[in-house]
């Protein structure tokens, strides 16, 4: 039996008795940053693959979605830090072995090229409101023609930045919970099964809502493939694995993890889908929208749940 | 460093140097005394001793920050600049000893083994005023040293050696 106590009374705010410092702002980050990953993901293939015309949603209208949630999840990301007038100092410095350094970087270049992306759909989306000045008449035909080139970028871009909210969690050694290297694909394949869901949700033909379906339901099972591997890892690992994992299973997170994050986030929805795609017809709006709140849920319970785990000696 | 933990009575002078020498805030500390009770009575042991940030050798903390503000400099020490840091937290996020906070003023602080008092030649300020003078500040790399001496002759352990970190802290059991 062992008890340890602090007799000097430890006092740091945030950090005794149970680390917080990464907030609210971080989960809805990591949400955000990976549901934008998804729609420029599906964006960039279906425009590579020549299908745009075909898939008017997953090109057109869900891209309106990336730049407002990239925007927003930046703005939440500055929120958080506690000496943001620095933010600047994030880009003199390119620091391969830290993964916010280079996360920071991916940022800064797929924010702007998903305003351009949108840009380039601008007098499809908003036929009502010409353009008034001539150099963006300008700039939307150059944008135009080199959609493809934007397309292509695009896609390893949006994988980066999937796998980057995974990573930015999973290179901390000191929180047993995140230090799993299943943890970038979970949080990669999370983000595409959002951003297919906001699509379902954007689609208006049944083709279209269809494929995404399909997409979809390959996805969630690869995602639940993918925490069955994480579970098993924990339980296979070193004692504060074992006691990170407890958390998650049979402790104070289990009803948020298996109830909102598994059962409604990922196996109902997946049912939906089935059903869906066998031809019945069941309102779409429903499972996308609980992948998207278990997606939510999920960032919440991973980084709330880390950082209560930790070493102890 | 090399703190004797038969020695320490967890009087609490380390760490209120600490706070008079760095202005360390008040509600905030670099250090702290542990009180560890092992075993069921009536067979049990008290073991006390004085943590800090282990200045290690991997250190995760260097290695996560974004801007490199958390840097180690000639010798190991690990030092944060402190208008390079941007307070993202990744930093307090890898450390296993959570020995690392948020300055009121937004950046990140930590123990710096008094670095301004070594450059004068001094003790860190810890080391200086120890009544039982159970803390051993010291050069590793030189095998004469008083730190090697002692870590050759007696049994020590280091804080969460499991986390991959080599910390340079020995405690003395």
């Amino acid at each position: 039996m062992q008890e340890e106590l602090f007799v000097s009374g430890r006092d740091l705010p945030h950090i005794d008795p149970s680390l917080e410092i990464w907030h609210w702002p971080i989960s809805l980050y990591l949400f955000l940053g990976g549901l934008s990953a998804g729609l420029l993901f599906f964006a960039g293939i279906i425009t590579v693959l020549g299908k745009d015309k075909e898939f008017p949603a997953t090109v057109k209208y869900a891209s309106i979605v990336p730049p407002i949630a990239l925007t927003l999840g930046l703005m939440a990301l500055v929120y958080d830090l506690t000496h943001p007038l620095y933010t600047w100092q994030l880009y003199t410095t390119i620091r391969l072995e830290s993964p916010m350094s280079w996360g920071a970087w991916v940022l800064l270049i797929t924010t702007p090229l998903s305003f351009l992306w949108v840009f380039s759909y601008y007098s499809e989306l908003f036929p009502k409101w010409q353009l008034k000045f001539e150099f963006l008449k300008n700039l939307e035909n150059f944008l135009i023609k080199n959609r493809r080139n934007m397309a292509i970028a695009l896609i390893p871009l949006s994988i980066i930045l999937g796998v980057y909210t995974g990573i930015l969690l999973s290179a901390f050694n000191a929180r047993p919970l995140w230090n799993n290297a299943i943890l970038g694909p979970l949080f990669l394949t999370s983000g595409l099964s959002t951003g297919a869901a906001t699509i379902i949700l954007m689609a208006k033909s049944t083709h279209e809502r269809h494929l995404f379906s399909k997409v979809d339901l390959a996805l969630i099972i690869i995602e639940l493939g993918l925490i069955v591997h994480m579970i098993m890892g924990m339980y296979a690992g070193s004692e504060v694995q074992l006691e990170a994992m407890q958390l998650l299973v049979g402790g104070e997170f289990t009803v948020m993890f298996f109830g909102f994050v598994i059962i409604l986030g990922l196996i109902v929805p997946a049912m939906f889908e089935l059903v869906e795609i066998l031809g019945f017809k069941v309102p779409v709006a429903v499972p996308a929208i609980l992948i998207l709140i278990g997606g939510l849920v999920f960032r919440f319970v991973m980084v709330e749940a880390g950082q209560i785990t930790r070493y102890l000696y | 460093m090399v703190i004797d933990t038969l020695k320490c009575v967890g009087c609490s002078d380390c760490v209120v140097a600490c706070q008079t020498e760095n202005d360390v805030p008040i509600g905030y500390c670099r250090d702290w005394i542990t009180e560890t009770v092992n075993g069921a009575y009536p067979t049990i042991e008290l073991e006390l001793k004085s943590e800090r940030c282990n200045h290690c050798e991997n250190a995760p903390c260097v290695r996560c920050c974004p801007t490199g503000a958390s840097h180690k400099i000639e010798g190991g020490i690990v030092l944060v600049t402190e208008d390079e840091c941007i307070g993202c937290g990744a930093c307090i996020e890898s450390c296993p000893y959570d020995a690392r906070f948020q300055h009121p003023e937004g950046y990140v602080d930590k123990c710096t083994f008094c670095h301004h008092r070594l450059e004068k030649g001094q003790l860190p300020a810890c080391v200086e005023v120890c009544p039982t003078k159970c803390m051993y500040f010291g050069d590793l790399d030189n095998p004469n040293s008083e730190v090697s001496r002692l870590l050759k002759n007696r049994k020590y352990k280091t804080l969460a050696p499991e986390a991959g970190t080599k910390p340079h802290v020995y405690y003395l059991i």
